[in-house]
């Protein structure tokens, strides 16, 4: 058995297989061009496949994990529309006569520089989203668009960082957990992972995913932000039972929904679910 | 051409989420160009990431300017997102 350990963003148990997300190869490599209004033409044909590919993830986003936490894609879809972004990469195509892949990477690294210096960590987060639109323009520039969770177990979804518009588009009924080496607890995925209610570790380090292997047995213990692969017997155990009493408190807090709140006094109360979850995910944490 | 100073009120600042609803307000006056002059820096509206590039904290002075058509109606719409918090 070995164990890790990083930040749980959603206090939940999971126990399965893991599976290790691969990522798209999205190197780019620069090329000289003679046409730069075909190369432009390209990239609006991508934009515009990756603004459709946005409406979709930001439907399954909207039933998932609601309006609010939807809304980041609805803004990726915006930010493809940004002037800044778009007159960069074809200024870089028109005075480096390069091609589209090669002007929307650069484009990405300098939106992203300029995210990554600011002095505040929630900007710098966003370095994340300037990069998951344009990986998806250059995924739709080489056709090579990702069709991910194929798999047909549940598995605990493990990756070096996952991209918001992955974290949604991998299918909920087949994640059981989400483990990253690398992101942050402000990050949109962070904040999926919570809206989705599926347990979730990150920043677990590199050396985790270059000891793991897919089918790996695994437990995921977003309370802790412990994770136990190929636990032993006594880990199993106890997990379990931290599992039952876990689930047994959440059966509870559903039987609760819907009934009126009356004290022993006789006095009715106006506590929501929500507001009890809340108590209890403060309690926790 | 006319101005209005407003502070920024959201906790997080003028992140992501209202960027997003402010560009796409602004978007909608294709005929009247709406800049922000915030922290040293001249920004147009219509455009998200330039706004987030800002960096405008909660407390931040921010003057709007409008020229075009109907250019007071589109600072008082603006005016009124920066007060009433993005609807945060």
């Amino acid at each position: 058995m070995v164990k890790y350990t990083g930040k749980g963003v959603y206090g939940a148990i999971a126990m399965g297989k893991i599976s290790i997300f691969q990522k798209q190869d999205v190197s780019v490599k620069r090329v000289h061009i003679e046409d730069v209004e075909a190369e432009k033409s390209r990239v609006s044909v991508a934009k515009a496949a990756a603004t459709e590919q946005l409406q979709a993830i930001y439907e399954k986003a909207l039933k998932e994990v609601g309006e609010t936490n939807a809304q980041i894609f609805e803004i990726h879809m915006m930010m493809l529309e940004d002037d800044d972004y778009n007159e960069s990469i074809e200024n870089i195509i028109e005075s480096q006569k390069v091609n589209a892949e090669y002007a929307v990477a650069i484009t990405s690294d300098n939106f992203a520089e300029m995210f990554s210096s600011m002095d505040d960590a929630y900007m710098q987060a966003r370095a994340a989203d300037v990069k998951d639109i344009s990986n998806r323009i250059i995924a739709n520039l080489t056709g090579n668009v990702s069709n991910s969770g194929n798999a047909d177990d549940k598995m605990i979804v493990c990756a070096n960082d996952l991209a918001p518009s992955e974290t949604v588009s991998l299918d909920k009924e087949k994640v059981l957990a989400f483990v990253t080496a690398h992101g942050s607890s402000n990050s949109h995925t962070a904040i999926l992972a919570r809206n989705m209610n599926i347990p979730a570790v990150i920043g677990v380090g590199d050396e985790f995913l270059s000891q793991i292997k897919d089918g790996d047995e695994a437990i995921v213990d977003g309370f802790t932000g412990e994770i136990f692969v190929n636990p032993d017997e006594e880990t199993k155990a106890v997990l379990s039972a931290k599992w039952k009493s876990d689930e047994e408190k959440k059966r509870l807090l559903q039987e609760l929904k819907g009934k009126e709140n009356i004290t022993l006094d006789g006095t009715k109360s106006t506590f929501s679910l929500t507001s009890e979850v809340w108590i209890i995910s403060v309690l926790c944490f | 051409m006319v101005s209005k100073t407003v502070t920024v009120i959201n906790e997080q600042g003028l992140h992501m989420r209202p960027a997003g609803i402010l560009a796409k307000a602004v978007k909608a006056h294709p005929d009247c160009e709406v800049t922000l002059n915030a922290n040293g820096k001249t920004v147009k509206a219509k455009a998200p990431m330039q706004i987030m590039s800002a960096c405008m904290k909660k407390g931040c002075e921010v003057e709007i300017v409008c020229e075009g058509a109907d250019e007071q109606a589109v600072l008082d719409e603006v005016a009124g997102m920066f007060e009433d918090g993005f609807g945060e």
